[in-house]
């Protein structure tokens, strides 16, 4: 009994610990990604901001899908939402609490995706250097519209030769970091505040349905494990018998058609006959040709 | 019941990390493979096309049968596919279950070459320099070249060190841009493999999870089937060799107390097994006449029914038990988990 209290205690840290352990691997794979991405923006009017948004909100939802792919209790929340009532009910309260924490793991890696990218300030420098106000910068001041253009959509490549000593270019450089910054900290900000409020006061509200939710929904993923081994138990068995019922049935064939001398001695009856009557080299042999075009029927009754 | 239970979730755990281990090899496998492949642009104007796709999508190709050879369990689809069918039918949907988890991690390790090689951006430039569009990115209308030569000027973009286009089209400008395409088609590409693998994951619970289930279980039982027979016909071979031999050294035993007429000498009673081992054979011509009959004569695969295996049978090894009731070591069946 205590051993299998063990047993289940450790299927469900392990679990939680597991996806966990995931969620953590994939925020650390954005950072990994990030850096290890050759930013290179074109540089040209209309494509700016298509590429810096596009490397600042693509990633994330690829990231998002590859945390829902990779949690198990994804699945185990859709086969729980979709199936037929049955002789048990559905508890909804437990299907929402498994979708949120779900939601929860997977929003981790986006949002590590975003901040990073906001504090590094490169995508928000490509995309919005077309947008500033050149009258602010004396580089720009005094060019016409179509030229101021084409300059600042050259501001984020510094080796560009119209660029490469331009003072302006750095200017507006730094000015949208300072706002890519600004915003990506508060963002953290806000995030961490909420994320605390919420620890914090859920106990307030509810608790007892929030306790019941997490057996129930601990519960079923744990049935689900079982039930899987249970299979794996069975089918064992099943096999087990099925080739044990082949070689009798060998045997038996055998027995019909040579004249061999039956064996004497009950005695090896008695014991386990490992031989179980295939005793020369034509019988191994129709035996396994028997096994490749005659498998035995799915009936160990 | 308990351990039992440990034990198999540990070798189905094992089976399960294992297969995806090997994905996840394979993938950095294609990374690494990438990062040291010395990627040259022949720069000449229809070389380039050819080369530059040909990196992009020959090597996947090998990695998706490279996915297939090292999976087991292609030989077990491709035994249930050929076998007549006998008195057991064949199940489609089993076949079908196991092909699809059989290409979808096959599939892994091509796709993070094809999306390793977009995001860097070299073989899309190499492939596509020519196409550039000159006219909105440089000068086109000042230069006096024909087409030819121009195609030929442009083929060299992605060679720096050759390139003599600069008035032409600055070669960082071109970099630029085909490296931008380069890049939002491959987050373009990886955005659509992740929803499809998303689509077909969660899309399954919704609409066949009772066929899922069924052809899961069956590819698991065909599986499990298979090793156990192979398991109990090395069984059955050990037990047939034992005998076999025993029968061997019995015969020749005989045969040599039938040539020298003599009477076999009597063991005294307190010898014990050490004496039953030597099996009549008791010097050094005897034993070197039975190595040599081993090796010249080597006995019929055919026991006699008299010398089965009777209670003390054979050196000293107690013999094994059919199947004991002890877990035996068992690795679980091949497990889809996408």
């Amino acid at each position: 009994m205590d051993r299998f209290r063990m047993i289940f205690q450790y299927f469900q840290s392990n679990s939680e610990s597991v996806m966990n352990g995931i969620c953590g691997l994939l925020a650390l794979a954005s950072v990994k990604m990030y850096t290890s991405f050759d930013f290179s923006c074109p540089c040209l009017p209309q494509y700016n901001v298509a590429y810096g948004l596009g490397i600042m909100f693509i990633p994330p939802v690829i990231l998002f899908l590859c945390g829902l792919i990779l949690n198990r209790q994804s699945l185990v929340m859709l086969e729980e939402w979709r199936r037929p009532p049955g002789r048990r009910k559905k508890d909804q309260a437990v299907i929402r609490y498994m979708c949120s924490s779900i939601m929860q793991r997977a929003m981790v890696a986006p949002v590590v995706w975003i901040i990073v990218t906001l504090l590094d300030g490169k995508c928000l420098i490509c995309a919005f250097s077309g947008s500033v106000d050149p009258e602010k910068f004396v580089g720009f001041a005094n060019a016409s519209t179509v030229q101021v253009q084409q300059l600042l959509a050259k501001v984020p490549c510094k080796d560009d030769e119209l660029m490469r000593n331009n003072t302006s270019r750095k200017a507006v450089s730094r000015y949208l970091r300072c706002w890519s910054q600004a915003l990506g900290w508060s963002i953290l900000l806000i995030l961490i505040i909420a994320a605390f409020l919420a620890r914090w006061l859920r106990p307030c509200f509810n608790q007892a349905t929030l306790l019941q939710a997490r057996h129930w929904s601990n519960y079923i993923d744990i049935e689900q494990k079982i039930f899987e081994e249970t299979c794996c138990e069975h089918s064992r068995l099943f096999a087990h018998k099925c080739i044990l019922h082949f070689f009798e049935s060998m045997r038996q064939e055998i027995k019909l058609h040579s004249f061999s001398l039956p064996r004497e001695g009950e005695g090896a009856e008695g014991e386990e006959d490992l031989l179980r009557g295939i005793t020369d080299q034509d019988q191994v042999n129709k035996l396994l040709k028997m096994w490749y075009y005659e498998k035995p029927p799915l009936d160990v009754s | 019941m308990d351990k039992f239970r440990m034990i198999f979730q540990f070798f189905q755990s094992n089976q399960e990390s294992f297969m995806n281990g090997i994905c996840g090899i394979m993938a950095l496998a294609s990374t690494q493979m990438y990062s040291a492949f010395d990627f040259n642009c022949p720069c000449l104007p229809h070389y380039n096309l050819a080369y530059g796709l040909g990196i992009l999508l020959v090597p996947p190709f090998i990695l998706f049968l490279l996915g297939f050879v090292l999976n087991n369990n292609i030989s077990m689809l491709a035994e249930e596919w050929r076998r007549p069918q006998g008195q057991r039918g064949k199940d489609p949907s089993v076949l079908r279950y196991m092909f699809c988890s059989m290409a979808q991690r096959a599939m892994i390790a091509p796709a993070v070459w094809v999306s390793v090689t977009l995001l860097d951006g070299k073989c899309i430039t190499c492939a596509f320099c020519t196409s550039v569009p000159v006219e909105t990115l440089g000068n086109a209308s000042h230069s006096h070249l024909s087409q030819g030569e121009i195609q030929r000027v442009l083929a060299r973009i992605p060679c720096k060190e050759i390139y003599n286009g600069q008035q032409l089209i600055a070669n960082e400008v071109a970099v630029r841009y085909l490296r931008c395409i380069s890049q939002a088609l491959g987050w373009c590409f990886v955005l659509l493999m992740t929803t499809l693998a998303f689509l077909v994951r969660s899309l399954r619970p919704c609409f066949s999870q009772a066929a899922f289930l069924k052809s899961r279980y069956w590819s698991h039982y065909i599986d499990i089937e298979r090793k156990l027979f192979d398991e109990t016909c090395a069984e059955h071979a050990r037990s047939f060799a034992k005998v076999c031999i025993q029968q061997f050294f019995e015969g020749m035993s005989t045969d040599l107390v039938a040539a020298r007429c003599h009477l076999p000498r009597k063991a005294p009673a307190d010898a014990g097994d050490a004496a039953e081992k030597l099996l009549g054979i008791t010097d050094q011509g005897t034993m070197n006449m039975a190595l040599k009959n081993w090796h010249r004569c080597k006995p019929p695969l055919h026991l006699h029914p008299p010398a089965l295996p009777t209670g003390n049978g054979w050196a000293g090894e107690g013999q094994s038990p059919l199947y004991s009731s002890a877990p035996r070591r068992e690795t679980a069946a091949y497990y889809s988990w996408v």
